[in-house]
C-alpha cells in the first residue's frame, strides 16, 4: 500500500497493519509539551484523575514561556504550578526563566523533537516540528493529561493536501510568504483535519528557519499539521542539534501515494506577502499596502524570531533610524539566539536602530504582554494571528508579515517594502 | 439527554481569542473564564446567556489556540451546546475530551438569533420550536460517540485502563 510520509509516521506509532485516512487509532507519542497556560490545566485534570506516576519523566516538556517573566500574580501562580509539577515528578524538560525560550523554537533547539517522531503539545503551533519531517500537532490540555498517563493519544489519521512550491523565491520573499499566499488561497479553514505536505523546488531551498515558519502557520489554515520530507538541508540541522538523542528514522512519501488535493504554485516573483486585519487568509502582496501606518512592529514569536530572522531584519536596519514615534519590539526566541545575535553584532544594530531587545516570551503575539496595543492602534508583526483584539485593545489592528518586511516599516513608519529603504 | 434553549447566532470562524480573550488566561476557574466568554466579540454575551442557551455558529467555529479554556468559558457561562456548520479542530477534540457538546449541522443559517430550540443529544436531532421545524445534525464517527458515552477523554481512558 502506497503511503504519505503522515501516514507511515502514523502506522509506525501503532501496532496495526495497515492504516487509512478517516480511521481513530490511538498512537504511541515521542514526546509532549506543555507551557503556562495550558499546562495548569493538564496539572488540574492529572491530579484529578488521581494519577501518581507520568509515563516518562523525559519525554515531557515544560515550558512557561507564554506569560513569562511573569507579568502579573496569577500568571506568576501558573508557571509555579509547573516548576513544582516538574519537580515532583522528575520532569527531565523544565525550562527556568535563563534557560526558556519560546517553546516551538527551543525544542527543534535543543534537540528534542527529531525526524519520524509523533509529537503532541497543548499549544496550537506545535505542528511546527513538522518542518524536520516529524508528524506534530496541537492538541488541549486535557489531551496532554492523558499522554502523560498512557503516553498515548487519540488521532484521526488525516487526509494530506500535497503543496508543490515550483521556481524561485525573489530576495525579500521567504517561507512566511510562502504560507501567507497559501493561506490567503486555501483560507482559514482550507485544510481543516489535514496534513499538509510542502514540497517543490522552492522548499528544497528553503533554510530550516524558514521551513518552521511554514509549518508553524498551519494551523492558521485549519491543518492538523504541516510537514515536509527531510532533507540534506534537515539532516545538517539535526546534526548541528543533536542533544542527548541520536537515534532517529526518515520518512517519505510514496511516489503513488494518495492525496485528498494537489495544489501547485509557481511562486517565482512572489511578492512579500501581508495578512491583514482581522485574519491570517486576509492577504496581499506588500505593494498594494505603502499607505499603512503603523505604530510598533514586533519581531519575533515561534513564527519568525530565529536566528536568520534576526538577521534579515538586522541587515536592514543597519546604520538606519526606525522612524520617530514607532515602537520596535525585538524578541530572540530563546536564550540560545538571544546570545548568537549579542555575538553577531545584531543586538548593536537593533538598539542603535531604537528598537528594544525582549527576553525571550511570546508575550506580545497573544496579547499577554510587554507590547500591547491601545484603542486605533496599528501594529506590524511577524507573529502568526490578527485576530480582533489579538495584541491588545478590540480596536486595535494587527498585520503580520516577515522580518523584511517589518523591519523597512519600523524604518518607514508605514507599511513598506524592503527595496524601498535598501 | 434532551437540551432546551434559546439560540444565540455567530457568524463564521469565531477565534478562540474571540471566546475568550488571552488576558484571562490566567486563571483555569471556569465561571470567571465564562464571565468573559465572547468578550471581545459580543460585550454583554455573559449577561444575555441563560443556563442552557445554545450557540449557534457557522464555518470554523473554534479557530486559532489550543486553549481550552475556550469550551470551558463557554460551559462557564452556561451554554448547553454549540451547533455550527463546521468546527477548528483542537477546539473540536477539547470539547469532546472535556465533554460540551457540540453538533455539526450544514443548514445553521436557518436557525434565526433568538429561536426556541430542543435537543435531543443521543437521537443528535434539534427541534426548531420558534419555527417548528426539525434538523439531523451530523453524525459522530463510532470512536467519538465512544468517547462523548464515556463523558470525556479522562473518563474514557480510567475504563481502558481498568479493563486491559
Amino acid at each position: 500500500m502506497a503511503y504519505t510520509i503522515t501516514e507511515k509516521i502514523l502506522l509506525s506509532h501503532t501496532d496495526k497493519k495497515i492504516i487509512k485516512p478517516g480511521e481513530f487509532i490511538w498512537a504511541k507519542v515521542d514526546f509532549t509539551l506543555g507551557n503556562d497556560i495550558t499546562a495548569p490545566i493538564a496539572i488540574n485534570e492529572f491530579e484529578g484523575y488521581g494519577a501518581k506516576k507520568v509515563f516518562d519523566n523525559k519525554k515531557i516538556a515544560l515550558i512557561p514561556d507564554h506569560f513569562i517573566p511573569a507579568k502579573d500574580i496569577r500568571s506568576a501562580k501558573q508557571a509555579k504550578r509547573l516548576k513544582e509539577f516538574a519537580a515532583k515528578h522528575k520532569i527531565v524538560h523544565y525550562y527556568e526563566v535563563g534557560r526558556m525560550g519560546i517553546e516551538h523554537a527551543l525544542l527543534p533547539e535543543l534537540g528534542l523533537v527529531k525526524p519520524g517522531e509523533l509529537i503532541i503539545g497543548a499549544d496550537s503551533h506545535t505542528c511546527t516540528y513538522g518542518a524536520l519531517g516529524a508528524f506534530s500537532t496541537g492538541v488541549g490540555s486535557t489531551d496532554l493529561a492523558a499522554a502523560w498517563i498512557t503516553g498515548h493519544c487519540w488521532l484521526r489519521v488525516p487526509e494530506t493536501i500535497k503543496f508543490i512550491y515550483k521556481g524561485k523565491l525573489s530576495k525579500w520573499a521567504s517561507g512566511k510568504d510562502l504560507i501567507l499566499y497559501t493561506i490567503g488561497n486555501i483560507g482559514v479553514d482550507g485544510a481543516l483535519y489535514k496534513a499538509m505536505e510542502f514540497s517543490g523546488s522552492a522548499i528544497e531551498k528553503l533554510p530550516m528557519d524558514d521551513r518552521f515558519s511554514m509549518c508553524n502557520m498551519a494551523i492558521e489554515a485549519g491543518g492538523k499539521s504541516g510537514i515536509i520530507e527531510p532533507d540534506d538541508i534537515t539532516l545538517d540541522y539535526v546534526k548541528k542539534h543533536k542533544g542527548k538523542k541520536s537515534k532517529f528514522k526518515i520518512f517519505k512519501s510514496d511516489k503513488d501515494a494518495k492525496y485528498s488535493e494537489v495544489k501547485e504554485y509557481n511562486v517565482s516573483g512572489l511578492e512579500p506577502q501581508v495578512a491583514c486585519p482581522h485574519l491570517p487568509s486576509n492577504v496581499k502582496p506588500v505593494s498594494k499596502l505603502k499607505n499603512v501606518k503603523v505604530d510598533q512592529v514586533v519581531i519575533g514569536s515561534c513564527t519568525n524570531g530565529r536566528i536568520l530572522d534576526l538577521r534579515i531584519a538586522a541587515k536592514i536596519l543597519k546604520g538606519r533610524k526606525v522612524k520617530s514615534g514607532i515602537r520596535v519590539i525585538v524578541i530572540p526566541a530563546t536564550q540560545q539566539i538571544y546570545l548568537d545575535a549579542i555575538k553577531e553584532g545584531l543586538a548593536e544594530i537593533f538598539i542603535k536602530a531604537g528598537a528594544v531587545l525582549s527576553t525571550p516570551t511570546c508575550g506580545p503575539c497573544l496579547g499577554g504582554h510587554a507590547g500591547i496595543l491601545a484603542d486605533g492602534e496599528v501594529a506590524l508583526a511577524t507573529t502568526n494571528r490578527n485576530f480582533i483584539g489579538r495584541m491588545g485593545s478590540p480596536k486595535s489592528f494587527v498585520y503580520l508579515s516577515n522580518p523584511a518586511v517589518a523591519a523597512s516599516s519600523a524604518i518607514k513608519g508605514r507599511i513598506a517594502h524592503p527595496e524601498e529603504v535598501l | 439527554m434532551i437540551i432546551k434553549g434559546r439560540a444565540h447566532k455567530f457568524g463564521d470562524d469565531i477565534n478562540t481569542d474571540d471566546i475568550i480573550a488571552a488576558k484571562y488566561l490566567n486563571t483555569t476557574d471556569a465561571k470567571e473564564l465564562g464571565s468573559h466568554c465572547m468578550e471581545t466579540i459580543a460585550l454583554d454575551f455573559s449577561n444575555k446567556v441563560k443556563e442552557g442557551d445554545i450557540i449557534v455558529a457557522g464555518r470554523n467555529f473554534g479557530c486559532g489556540s489550543s486553549r481550552e479554556h475556550a469550551p470551558i468559558a463557554i460551559k462557564g457561562c452556561g451554554v448547553s451546546l454549540v451547533i455550527a456548520d463546521s468546527f477548528a479542530r483542537i477546539f473540536f477534540r477539547n470539547s469532546i475530551n472535556i465533554g460540551l457538546p457540540i453538533f455539526e449541522l450544514k443548514e445553521s443559517a436557518k436557525i434565526n438569533e433568538g429561536d426556541e430550540l430542543e435537543v435531543n443529544l443521543a437521537k443528535g436531532e434539534i427541534k426548531n420550536l420558534t419555527q417548528n421545524t426539525v434538523y439531523k445534525s451530523e453524525a459522530f464517527a463510532e470512536f467519538m460517540q465512544e468517547l462523548i458515552q464515556a463523558g470525556g477523554l479522562m473518563k474514557w481512558i480510567r475504563r481502558k485502563q481498568t479493563t486491559r
